[in-house]
């Protein structure tokens, strides 16, 4: 793998994104959400800054992962549908460094994306507290939570796209993303069942599907909680470990792919 | 070592929604091209150019058979240093301009000097639109900044599929000149078209392809000029007189001038009765079959043994 080949096709995969309108439109919307927030923090005297935090987390969260799927299905996708595929293979790029260097790029436009939010969102705490306090580290914790909950999505919508057409893969994705949300109740269910066949499926699929529930803090860090060490150190690992094995699978589909 | 050889290179598409079944667009294609050759691909529309041009740039791989660019697999992409492709239509990424689009492919070569790609877009006429995004470009343009990006590394192999398509007169020159420099500097183009006057003038060998299937290999020469078809004799009547209808197989009649066409063995029987009508004789020459007959002939040909072939599928 030739690193720098990747960050080549990656600078370029942010460029594009970053001509395109759509990028602006988020961080305009999500701006909007926040100074919402502030409207409504000063009608509700003593709860601002928990509304501000749940409030611009989910905005970062749902701008966020709107932009990956949306952007991640057609990484791939739109490269084969407009031939733009046909020279870039014909460069001595492996198909492995193109997979890899696409999904950098959108992760450093949702890089760039988030961190932007993320100011916005600290703006509106600062406005409504005054001043920055302890607990707010722990929002920047819930930040990249998302982040990495988002660099999981972008893998799972690049991998998708190796092989099924956009509307396939947003469904698929997002119904990953679901069902990942609930993995952990998957397996408690699994638990509770008597059937050791269901209870190996459950098993299965809790170690499959993306487990985008231990990354939910928002409510935990609008409340001031704090995150424990041992959680972030674990999502982490657990985000490099499946991004790793998405990508991989990503890079599999792709290389053996007809372009036709 | 030959710069280009395929071995029983063969193609097979699925074809249809629900119950795929394979469609053969190459069949056990042997070429070999040679170091320095500018080698014309020639075929009608759907012979199966881009086929092979695909599998050579390992965009689709051979459902049997082999392939070899300059001694290495076409799987090796890291031959893909030595080479430079045009696509058919080719299309770029469309919110860059040309000079940031040709810095982007000269990157991936590790080439890093605006110089060079300033060099190669006036090499190729889009000096006044180089700051111009690609999707303002007209198909012509395009077609240049394609020819750009295929011969910006500097590449010892060429492979441009339908070069010529597209372009106005001007441009058709100009590519041709261009694939003409290329030779000078010593690299092996290998292209494909389906207009055959443009390799008429500038291959040193081309190769017939049609329904898949190789029909011939050699200098233009050899393959186009190699029968006769008959003879034409031009001549005037005088006095405007008509000749008479079994004259010849075909008689056709411009101004006061009639254009008789007879096949090689009745040359002399017709010369007698034109001096018996006592017609001036203009001019008399071989006829050749235009290449577009040659082609249809190869079409039907491979038509007639597909069907008696059984039409296998
Ligand atoms: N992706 C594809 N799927 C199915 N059939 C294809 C595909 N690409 C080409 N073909 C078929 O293969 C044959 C050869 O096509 P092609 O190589 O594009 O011909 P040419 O470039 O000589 O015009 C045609 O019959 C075409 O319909
Ligand atoms: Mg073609």
């Amino acid at each position: 793998m030739n690193a720098v080949l990747v960050a080549v096709i990656a600078w370029n995969t942010f460029r594009e994104a970053v001509r395109d309108r759509v990028l602006y439109n988020l961080v305009f919307f999500a701006l909007l959400m926040i100074s919402a927030a502030i409207l409504v923090g000063q009608i509700s005297i003593g709860i601002e800054r928990l509304i501000i935090v749940n409030l611009g987390l989910s905005a970062i969260s749902v701008f966020g992962a709107v932009m990956a799927v949306f952007l991640g299905v057609g990484l791939v996708h739109k490269e084969i549908e407009r031939r733009t595929l046909y020279t870039m293979l014909s460069k001595p790029v492996r198909r492995t460094e193109f997979i890899a260097g696409k999904y950098f790029g959108l992760a450093i436009t949702l890089a760039v994306n988030t961190l932007l939010m993320t100011v916005g969102l600290v703006t509106a705490l600062l406005y409504v507290d005054g001043t920055l306090r302890r607990e707010d580290a722990a929002v920047m914790t819930g930040v990249f939570f998302i982040f990495l909950q988002l660099l999981l999505l972008t893998g799972i919508a690049l991998a998708f796209s190796c092989f099924a057409t956009p509307v396939v893969s947003t469904l698929g994705t997002l119904g990953l993303y679901l069902a990942g949300i609930f993995s952990d109740d998957i397996r408690t269910f699994g638990s509770l069942s008597e059937n050791p066949a269901m209870q190996r499926l459950t098993t299965f699929l809790y170690y499959v599907l993306p487990n985008f529930g231990q990354f939910n803090v928002i409510s935990a860090v609008g409340h001031g909680q704090s995150v424990p060490g041992a959680l972030i150190a674990g999502n982490t690992a657990y985000t490099l470990l499946y991004v790793t094995v998405t990508l991989i699978a990503a890079a599999a589909i792709f290389s053996n792919r007809n372009m036709k | 070592m030959p710069v280009i050889a395929t071995e029983k290179l063969t193609k097979d598409y699925l074809t249809g929604f629900w119950t795929k079944h394979p469609k053969r667009s190459l069949d056990s294609l042997d070429l070999e091209v040679h170091e320095n050759e500018v080698f014309g691909f020639l075929g009608p529309n759907g012979a199966g150019k881009t086929t092979t041009l695909k599998l050579l740039m390992n965009l689709v791989f051979p459902t049997s058979g082999s392939a070899t660019i300059l001694g290495r697999p076409v799987s090796d992409t890291s031959m893909h240093r030595e080479i430079g492709f045009l696509p058919e239509a080719p299309y770029f990424y469309d919110y860059l301009t040309a000079r940031e689009a040709l810095s982007y492919y000269a990157r991936l070569f590790g080439l890093k000097d605006h110089a060079v790609v300033d060099r190669f877009l006036a090499r190729v006429g889009l000096t006044e639109a180089r700051d111009t995004q690609l999707r303002k470009f007209s198909k012509g343009m395009l077609q240049r900044f394609g020819l750009a990006q295929a011969i910006v590394h500097d590449p010892r192999v060429v492979f441009l599929d339908e070069p010529m398509s597209g372009l106005d007169p001007v441009g058709r020159r100009e590519v041709r000149d261009l694939i003409l420099e290329l030779k000078k500097e010593g690299r092996t183009i290998f292209f494909s078209t389906h207009i055959l006057p443009d390799a008429e003038t500038l291959c040193d060998r081309v190769a017939v392809l049609a329904r898949g299937r190789l029909q011939g290999v050699g200098s233009v020469e050899e393959i186009f000029h190699r029968e006769v078809h008959g003879v034409e004799i031009i001549f005037e009547l005088p006095g405007g007189g008509a000749p008479p209808a079994d004259l010849a197989r075909t008689v056709t009649r411009t101004g006061s001038r009639y254009r008789a066409e007879v096949g090689v063995e009745d040359v002399y029987a017709t010369f007698a009765r034109l001096e018996e009508l006592k017609a001036r004789v203009v001019g008399c020459s071989e006829v050749r079959p235009t290449l577009e007959e040659y082609f249809m002939k190869l079409v039907d040909g491979a038509n007639q043994a597909k069907q008696a072939g059984g039409g296998s599928q």
